[in-house]
Parts: C-alpha cells; structure tokens; sequence
C-alpha cells in the first residue's frame, strides 16, 4: 500500500492509540469498540474522543458498568464473526472479567479441538504513577503472561501503540492490550501513514555491550533514561523493550545477555511470582554460563501502591534504583 | 419439525409425526445418559458427570423450535441439549471416552461439547458464565443483520451470579436475539432454591431487566414448546430477549458424587409421578396417537443408535500426545486468519 502522507505528525501516546482503533474502523467494517463511557464521554482517558460522532452508536457502544459481561460479549461476539475492541478502565477492573478472560477467551480454542476461535482484543489501562492508589494502579499486564491462550501486548511507543492493534486484531486468537497510564500524554513523533507492527519479537531500543536491561511498557522510558545517565559513566547498557509478555521472545532476551553477559530486568509488577522471575528463569534456563553475574530484578515494592507521591514514588523502580542495580551488577566501586 | 400455535397461542392439533419426535428425542437423551450410568460405573467415563434425566422435556420442547442459523449455549449438564441439537450420539460419547474422535477431541469430556457444525457453544462448567458469551454471539448477530436467536440455557443457581443480572440487563437494553432458559430444577448442586435466593419469583427477577419473562411446566414437552415458539416468535420480531424459567427436576443426583442428602427420597419420588417421558408416551397412547408396537420400536432404534455410539466411542482413538498443544492458538496454515 502506497503512503498517502509521509511527513511526521507529533502527537501523543493517546493520539497514537486513537488513531490505531480509529484506522480499525475504517478498515474493516467488523471492528466495534465497547466498553464503559468510551462513546459521550469520550474514555476514561479521553482515548476515544470523537469516534462516536465519527462512527455513530453502533460500533461505539458505551456499555453497563458490567465488567464480566460486556468482556464476555466481546468474546461471544468474536467467535461468531466481528472483530470486538473491548476497553475496561484499568486492569484493577479487569478482575470483574477474569472469570470470561480466563475461563472462555482463554479455553475455548483449544478446549473445543480448534472449532472454535476468539479474536477478540481487550485493551486496558495499566500501572502506577498517578496517585491513583491501589484500586486504579496495579500492574497486573505480567499476571495475566501467566495465561496460555492470551497474548500479552504492552506498547511502550506511539509506534507500538497505534501499530500493535491492527496486528491484534488481525490475529484468530484474543489479544489484551496494557496501556501504561502514565504514556497517554507522552510526546513524540509518528508519520502520518504509521502501520501495523508484528506482535511477537522483543526490540533493542538502545544498543549496549556491558549489560542488559529488560523491560517493558511503563518502564521502558525509565530504563531508557537510566542507560543515558549510565552511559555518562562509561556503563554502556542496552535495553531491550518485551513488547509482548506472552508468547515471550526468549531468544531475544537471551541473545541479549549472550552479548552482555550481565541482566537487569525492570518490572513495575511485584517480584514475587512475577514475569520477572520467569525471564529471570529463562536467563538461568539458557544462558547460565554466559552470565558475568548474579541477574538483579528492579520491582515495585510488595505493598498495594500508595496515594501519596513520595510513597507511591519510593515504590516504583526509578532511574536511581536502577543504577544502583548495574551498579551492583558491574560490581565495584561505582556505588 | 415444529408445531405451530395460531394467532391465539392454541396449539395446532398434534401429529402423531411430530408427537413420535417429541417422544423420541426425549428418549435418547434418557437411554444415552443411562448407559453413560453404567459406564461410568465400568469407568469408561471418568470426570464429572451431570445427568439430565427428568429435564428431557425442556431441551426437546425449547430446541425443536430453533433452525440451523440459531446458536446454543449450554452448561455441563449438556448432552441432552447437544443430542437434540444434532450432535452425534458417536461424538458425544466419543468425547466422554476422552477419544480423539470426541467433539472436542477429548479435551472437555462431559462438561465441554462443542460444535461448531451446528452453532453449539459448549457445555461451559462456570455457572453462570455462558450467559455473557450468548449475549455477545447475539450481538454479532444483530449487528449482521442476521436472524439467529441464541438460546442460552442454565440453571437456577446461575440466577444467584452477577453475570445473570448483567447478561439480563444487557440484552434488553441493546435488545439482543437471546432466549434465556433457565431450567429451575429447584437445587443448585444441594442448595434449595428458597435457601439461597430472597426472591424465588425468578421471572420477576428477570422482568425487574424489563425481559420478557414467564414460567413454564419444564415436566410438560408440549408446554415447552409453546413456550419456546411464542418466545422465539417474538425474539426474531425484533422485540429483545425473552427469559423463560421452566419448573422441572432432576430425577438423579448432581453428578456422580452425591449421596443427595439435602433432599429426601419422597420428594423424588413425587416428581417422578410426573416423568415428562412416561407422561407423553401415555397421553399418546391414550389418545391413540402412538401405539405400543410404534413405542417399542421407538426404543429398539434408540438402543440401537446408542450401542453404535458406544462401539464407535470403544473403537476411536485417542488423541496423540504430540498434538496435546495444538489449538491453543489457532493454526494460520489450517484456518487462515479464521
């Protein structure tokens, strides 16, 4: 397909995400999106403003707040021919919609022999940083990895996040779509035509030899501007953006650390249990006697995340707590 | 094979055509889940086990009325349901025996059948949790200007879940294509129905969602199918979803685990008096609709449809452990992007 327009447009995370369900409707006339206040107020967080006007009632549905059941229509109505974009608020409120997200979209594929496929796409918002508290803050994107039968998206770019979606909703199977909440406002520049972007590979956002930060979604921008500070000192650090949680690009993951030989994964989850200490097994499982040291584990504190801002900010990873990690992971005299 | 009521709701009379049907779709679900008693005993089934036996009457009642283009969503009390709705004997069995040749290759057993052939939805083992997926297979279909009506059925310990009362409300408000059938068998597992709901009226429940809502003799094939045809008439007229409690009962215990000491045996006994298959087959026969030769023949083709589903489930294979992971992602080389 020919570009119509190449030159950049700066615009925002949300634009970015907009513009991707926006390209949706217009492509294919089975995209609708649903979800509570996404059609007159415009979303939670102002990700759909203006399609209703633009696409009329009927494919933007503004539904009940009944979490598990307009999930579980995205999911019946996936399966029987359209392709659904269902938004829930925040990821805290997906587990009104575990019970459909686990038990059905999860299932049904493999539990009826493949007769039957659910290419839904469950976007939602994400993560800390907000004051929100601990009912609007989790990041629970590395939970749900856990799931066979779900992909996990965490779009750290404007790229990623209008490109993944079209992606995802293309593919047979259901999709969910972490948003970190603290992106939406996020600046940068996209061209005009940006496409689809493939949904399985792992990417190095910033090349490195000396060690190798893993991470993903909320804390790519943090690892990113941790490698900066780094690199001032003479730690050269790469940092490879997950992109997706599940199915898990391992071999990116340890092709990384075969250069590096030393990791620091960055996870707003909590440690316990967590996708850290799965890529943190992957590492052990497959580069074991590449590695130059110990892998360290930047994550939030195990508590549910506090209002207030120095609270809230002691308990997410930060720049400094992860140059104190490399710093440990280099060893010596640095901190 | 339906049997039209006219513009009054009487019934057309009954053909002695359409009345064999009734009875015999009735007793192949009952023959097939007594054999699947005694192989469960010889543990050639294993799992859960829910049998439908005293229930038969709404299944056939409510689905003879559906066509092809309808879809179904049941729970894990379903091989009455996908019997009647065209599933095979041989499949179902088949995926009792936890073979390949099942209709869902083994992997759901008794409480997960699902074909897509006939626009079957499983057999889901959540209570409750069927509705929502309803709710959205009619929604597809509204929004495709299709004229499916999906029949969801349940019990009346799903009206306790939070996913009923959503799933009500949403399919009036968006006036969806849904018959909700809840078949109120009076417990839910062993809890009696006036122990776990403050309200029992459960089509006043239904109608608070402003749902169209009645009670019906879930022991009675006829009623059922009056029922499931005014319903379904004013379904595909585009008047939104119907809710439809059927008072019925189940003759056996739960599943295959229950000593059913939270009812007692006269209770049952009672309710078999009014059996909805030894019922039927006596009102036709005293009406001279059905004769005793036709009866026994009825029988003779049912066992014989029934053994054959056995052999074949005997005979089938089971699923290579190497394909244990397909289709937990669709297969892009076999669907296409589906």
């Amino acid at each position: 397909m020919a570009p119509l327009e190449t030159a950049n447009a700066v615009m925002t995370y949300r634009d970015a995400v907009r513009a991707g369900i926006r390209d949706a409707l217009l492509r294919d006339q089975r995209v609708f999106l649903m979800g509570e206040d996404v059609g007159r107020y415009g979303g939670c967080f102002a990700v759909s403003r203006g399609l209703l006007e633009e696409f009329g009632p009927e494919r933007i549905r503004d539904t009940p707040l009944s979490e598990a059941t307009f999930v579980g229509a995205g999911i019946g109505a996936a399966i029987a021919g359209m392709r659904p974009i269902v938004e829930i608020m925040t990821v805290n409120f997906s587990l009104l919609a575990l019970d459909q997200i686990i038990n059905n979209a999860a299932t049904i594929s493999h539990m009826s022999g493949g007769q039957f496929h659910v290419p839904v796409v469950i976007r939602m918002t994400t993560g800390a940083g907000r004051q929100l508290a601990a009912q609007h803050s989790h990041s629970l994107e590395g939970w749900y990895g856990h799931i066979p039968g779900i992909k996990v998206l965490t779009p750290a770019t404007l790229e990623d996040a209008r490109g993944m979606l079209w992606t995802a909703l293309e593919d047979p199977d259901p999709v969910l779509i972490f948003e970190h909440g603290s992106l939406y406002n996020m600046e940068g520049e996209l061209p005009a035509d940006a496409g689809p972007v493939d949904i399985e590979r792992a990417i190095v956002r910033r090349g490195g030899f000396d060690l190798s930060l893993i991470t993903y979604g909320g804390t790519l921008r943090t690892a990113l501007a941790a490698a900066e500070e780094l690199a001032a000192e003479g730690i050269d650090c790469e940092v490879l953006d997950l992109r997706v949680l599940r199915p898990l690009d391992t071999a990116a993951i340890l092709a990384s650390v075969v250069k590096t030989h030393r990791a620091v994964i960055v996870d707003e989850g909590w440690r316990s249990g967590s996708i850290s200490a799965e890529i943190c097994a992957r590492i052990v499982e497959g580069a074991f006697y590449e590695l130059d040291a110990p892998v360290a584990r930047v994550c939030s504190c195990e508590i549910p995340m506090p209002y207030a801002w120095h609270l809230e900010q002691a308990a997410l990873p930060r720049i400094e707590t992860i140059k104190q990690a490399v710093h440990r992971s280099v060893g010596g005299g640095r901190g | 094979m339906t049997c039209a009521t006219d513009r009054h709701g009487q019934p057309d009379p009954l053909s002695a055509e359409h009345a064999l049907y009734l009875l015999s779709q009735m007793l192949r679900i009952r023959r097939f889940e007594e054999k699947c008693v005694e192989l469960y005993s010889a543990a050639r089934i294993r799992g859960f086990v829910h049998l439908y036996v005293g229930q038969e009457a709404v299944a056939v009642g409510t689905m003879q009325t559906l066509g092809p283009d309808d879809a179904v969503v049941a729970t894990y009390r379903e091989h009455g349901h996908a019997l009647m709705r065209g599933v095979s004997a041989r499949s179902i069995m088949a995926e009792m025996f936890g073979k390949v040749e099942g209709c869902s290759r083994g992997r759901g057993g008794s409480m997960h059948i699902f074909d897509a052939a006939t626009r079957f939805y499983g057999g889901n083992a959540i209570v409750g949790g069927g509705l929502p997926l309803a709710v959205g297979l009619a929604l597809a279909d509204k929004m495709r200007g299709l004229a499916g009506v999906t029949a969801c059925f349940f019990g009346e310990g799903a009206v306790a879940e939070g996913e009923f009362h959503e799933s009500m409300n949403l399919a009036a408000l968006w006036k969806l294509p849904v018959l909700f059938c809840c078949e109120n068998n009076l417990y839910a597992m062993g809890t009696a129905l006036a122990r776990s709901e403050s309200e029992t009226d459960l089509a006043l429940k239904a109608s608070s969602y402003e749902v169209a809502a009645w009670s019906v003799d879930g022991m009675d094939v006829l009623a059922c199918q009056r029922a499931a045809e005014r319903a379904t008439a004013a379904i595909r007229g585009g008047g939104g979803p119907v809710f439809l409690e059927f008072r019925t009962y189940r003759f056996r215990a739960h599943s295959m685990y229950d000593p059913e000491l939270y009812r007692s045996k006269e209770e049952v006994e009672q309710w078999k008096e009014r059996d909805p298959i030894a019922t039927f087959a006596a009102s036709l026969q005293s009406s001279g609709l059905v004769t005793t030769d036709a009866l026994e023949r009825l029988e003779q083709q049912v066992a014989a449809e029934i053994e054959d589903a056995i052999a074949f489930a005997e005979a089938a294979g089971l699923e290579p452990l190497e394909d244990m992971m397909r289709f937990l992602y669709t297969e892009k080389d076999r669907h296409g992007t589906a």
